[in-house]
């Protein structure tokens, strides 16, 4: 066991062991979730603030789900339902809810390095649920559990992230993640879309999709939102689709184990043909499964879990 | 009061003066300036206060050519008062303040306020910076006659840049008419808007939109090339990246009235300092990298930056300690400049006499200071008398800034003033030898 963190603030830092050692603990807690009486009295007596300052189903419900079949007692709040809409601060509204003694506080937030804040500033763990552009860890972490399922170790594996790179938490959090378990990793879409440096972050580049398919063990479709059409980031949807979008059509140049990932949620017919998202080689529900497991995996570690007390 | 100022290693760029001296001061001005002579005559002098210098170095006042001191309008992030008390303990004897209060310097009226308040304080001098558009707009001109009757001594739009060329353009050739140097915050607003960090390795790791090089270095050939234009003179704020430095470096080349300013931070930190998200280093323009760092350095080595300025931003705790992307963009630089600036001459990037000229000669230059950045008989007494080894740690609780927001707490640095003479008052004394 190799886990001693108080925070979880992206993936940026964690070693090849500590992901191992999460990833190890997530497949063990896995079967909880397939069981008649889906909980374990792991977490009973402790407090899981869900503080969502941002949109969100999946993950939002998938911390609830996890906190729960561990028996940890839950509070969820979102942006309109706190006090950040009467005008207050951040960190003011961190502060009260530290007041209240919780043991970890999940945070969603719109914009980057707003857990780091927070980290900064109060005594419970923070768990980075996605922040800005800057992480989502937890995605990274069920999608390396994902991988690792479908195709074994990680070590040595191509992974081509396919979109809007430049505005993904998700891609940067499995880039790093990736790299750090051994992968190498493409990264492929409009130039528009390709962040400035992003080769330090140890990635190929390329604009060509059809270059990435026939290259790639697992491809990572990225979501594209239409808003970036206004920065001028693509011409169109009806284009981006022609050039950027997974179809079957290009799907034919793939390798024949190939494995399609997506974090949700899909853009059907623009980032990915509904035939491609919903075919055999699409382990985007899978995916969402394993996210359940994953952060299960670290409310337990983070909490100073002890391998000793897992048996339910 | 008559002072003498004794025995200290005088350094006056302007008048290539680097000797050991005394300096006589009489009804606030400079009465005399002598070599050390082997017996000092001791018939005349008893009734002149000595400052005993020996030791340390003695220059002209500082001069700031770019503080924000936020009265009036933002007065919980400085007031004239405690800006003009930070510039002193910062060895500064006058500051340049820029026009974005509330309201905006553009008239007469908020340059009297400004001058009024000043005098009240009888600190640093404070020299206004008017505006160059309405209400810093960049539609219309301000009433620039006015507001260099009212006192102003340049103009600038700062921290809004004037993005109509043709604004710009009349600009400089109405203000060349009333000898009023203008000051630009260079940045195309299209290529920079949203961006919160240096657009390189660092936003695309955290995530953060970033200000590419290119919209500060578009904006300078702009205005390089209206400067051609007009012959009027341009002085560029802020510079932060190589290319920068390159354009302005080639526009002096061709004989043109550019001139240019640094801040410490530019050649103190780079864009690695914000990894953390630590808002303390958010700043317009940002921090950028290590090779623009250097070029910075070299920049102002080979002259083509003539100033080093503080671009002192005062900020509330409850702007800084917020999401990264809220956050107010600046730093507080009047008590951290001089040191930061010293540090240039101790890691032998600048001699001393270069390092004091960018805060004493380059500022008054560029303003038309007559009687500023140097010392000569009959001048006024502006002085700071500073010991350029003294090691001491930065401290932002120790800080007579009203704000603290500084990305320079815990540096160990190695130079500081110790005393700040203005017309011939010590308003800023650290030399315990002397009685106050």
């Amino acid at each position: 066991m190799n886990f001693n963190r108080h925070h979880l603030l992206g993936m940026k830092g964690l070693t090849k062991e500590e992901i191992e050692t999460i990833l190890t603990t997530a497949e063990s807690l896995k079967e909880i979730s397939f069981r008649d009486i889906k909980k374990v009295p792991t977490l009973r007596g402790k407090t899981v603030v869900n503080f969502f300052h941002e949109p969100s189903t999946r993950t939002r419900t998938s911390f609830e789900i996890a906190a729960k079949r561990l028996s940890a007692d839950t509070v969820s709040l979102s942006a309109s339902t706190s006090s950040l809409v009467k005008g207050e601060t951040l960190v003011d509204t961190a502060r009260n809810l530290e007041s209240m003694n919780p043991d970890i506080i999940v945070i969603r937030h719109s914009m980057a390095g707003a857990p780091h804040l927070l980290s900064r500033m109060i005594k419970a763990s923070i768990l980075n649920a996605g922040d800005g552009m800057h992480e989502h860890p937890t995605q990274a972490l069920l999608d390396l559990m994902t991988i690792r399922e479908k195709k074994g170790p990680i070590e040595g594996l191509k992974v081509a992230i396919i979109g809007d790179i430049a505005h993904s938490r998700v891609a940067r959090s499995n880039i790093i993640g990736l790299k750090t378990m051994g992968a190498q990793v493409t990264v492929a879409g409009p130039p528009t879309m390709i962040p400035l440096f992003i080769e330090t972050m140890g990635v190929e580049v390329t604009s060509s999709l059809s270059e990435a398919i026939i290259w790639a063990d697992v491809i990572m479709m990225l979501r594209v939102q239409l808003e970036r059409q206004k920065q001028m980031l693509f011409p169109s949807l009806r284009e981006y689709s022609r050039f950027f979008g997974l179809n079957l059509e290009n799907l034919k140049k793939a390798k024949r184990d190939v494995i399609i990932m997506h974090p949700g949620p899909i853009n059907r017919g623009v980032e990915i043909q509904s035939e491609v998202a919903d075919g055999p080689y699409s382990v985007i529900l899978d995916q969402v499964t394993n996210g359940v497991a994953v952060r299960m995996a670290l409310l337990y570690l983070l909490l100073g879990g002890k391998k000793s007390e897992m048996a339910d | 009061m008559k002072w003498l100022i004794r025995g200290g290693r005088v350094i006056d760029p302007k008048h290539q003066v680097d000797d050991l001296m005394d300096i006589y001061i009489y009804q606030g001005k400079i009465l005399d300036l002598q070599p050390i002579p082997a017996k000092r005559p001791s018939k005349g002098l008893s009734d002149f206060r000595v400052i005993p210098a020996e030791g340390l170095v003695v220059t002209p006042g500082l001069i700031d050519i770019h503080t924000h001191l936020r009265e009036p309008g933002f007065e919980y992030k400085e007031t004239i008062l405690t800006g003009t008390q930070a510039a002193v303990a910062g060895g500064f004897t006058a500051v340049a303040c820029m026009a974005n209060t509330l309201p905006v310097n553009d008239n007469q009226s908020v340059t009297e306020y400004i001058l009024k308040k000043a005098k009240e304080a009888r600190l640093a001098r404070v020299l206004p910076i008017g505006a160059i558009s309405i209400g810093l707009k960049g539609e219309t001109l301000a009433e620039i006659g006015e507001l260099k009757s009212a006192g102003v001594v340049a103009l600038s739009d700062d921290g809004h840049p004037v993005s109509n060329s043709q604004l710009m353009r009349r600009a400089l050739e109405y203000a060349k008419g009333f000898e009023l140097p203008i000051i630009s915050h260079c940045e195309d607003l299209t290529l920079s808007r949203s961006g919160v960090i240096n657009e390189g390795t660092v936003s695309t790791w955290l995530g953060l939109y970033g200000i590419p090089s290119a919209a500060e270095e578009i904006m300078i050939f702009r205005d390089i090339q209206l400067c051609q234009m007009t012959q009027s003179p341009v002085h560029i704020a802020h510079v932060s990246t190589a290319g920068a430095v390159q354009l302005i470096r080639e526009a002096k080349k061709k004989g043109l009235p550019v001139t240019a300013e640094t801040a410490p931070h530019y050649f103190s930190l780079t864009e690695e300092a914000v990894i953390g998200f630590d808002t303390q280093a958010k700043m317009n323009p940002p921090l950028r990298t290590k090779d623009d760092l250097l070029a910075i350095q070299k920049g102002l080595k080979d002259g083509t930056i003539d100033v080093i300025a503080s671009d002192h931003a005062p900020h509330n705790t409850l702007e800084k300690e917020v999401e990264f992307e809220q956050a107010a963009m600046g730093i507080i630089g009047l008590e951290t400049a001089l040191p930061l600036t010293l540090g240039l001459v101790h890691k032998g990037i600048l001699t001393l006499p270069q390092a004091v000229a960018k805060l004493t000669e380059g500022p008054a230059r560029v303003l038309n200071l007559k009687h500023y950045g140097h010392l000569q008989k009959a001048c006024p007494a502006n002085l700071t008398v500073l010991d350029p080894d003294l090691e001491f740690q930065i401290d932002i609780h120790s800080f007579r800034s009203k704000s603290k927001n500084s990305p320079f707490h815990g540096w160990k640095v190695k130079g500081k003033a110790l005393l700040t003479m203005v017309e011939g008052r010590i308003v800023f004394n650290q030399l315990t030898s002397i009685p106050e």
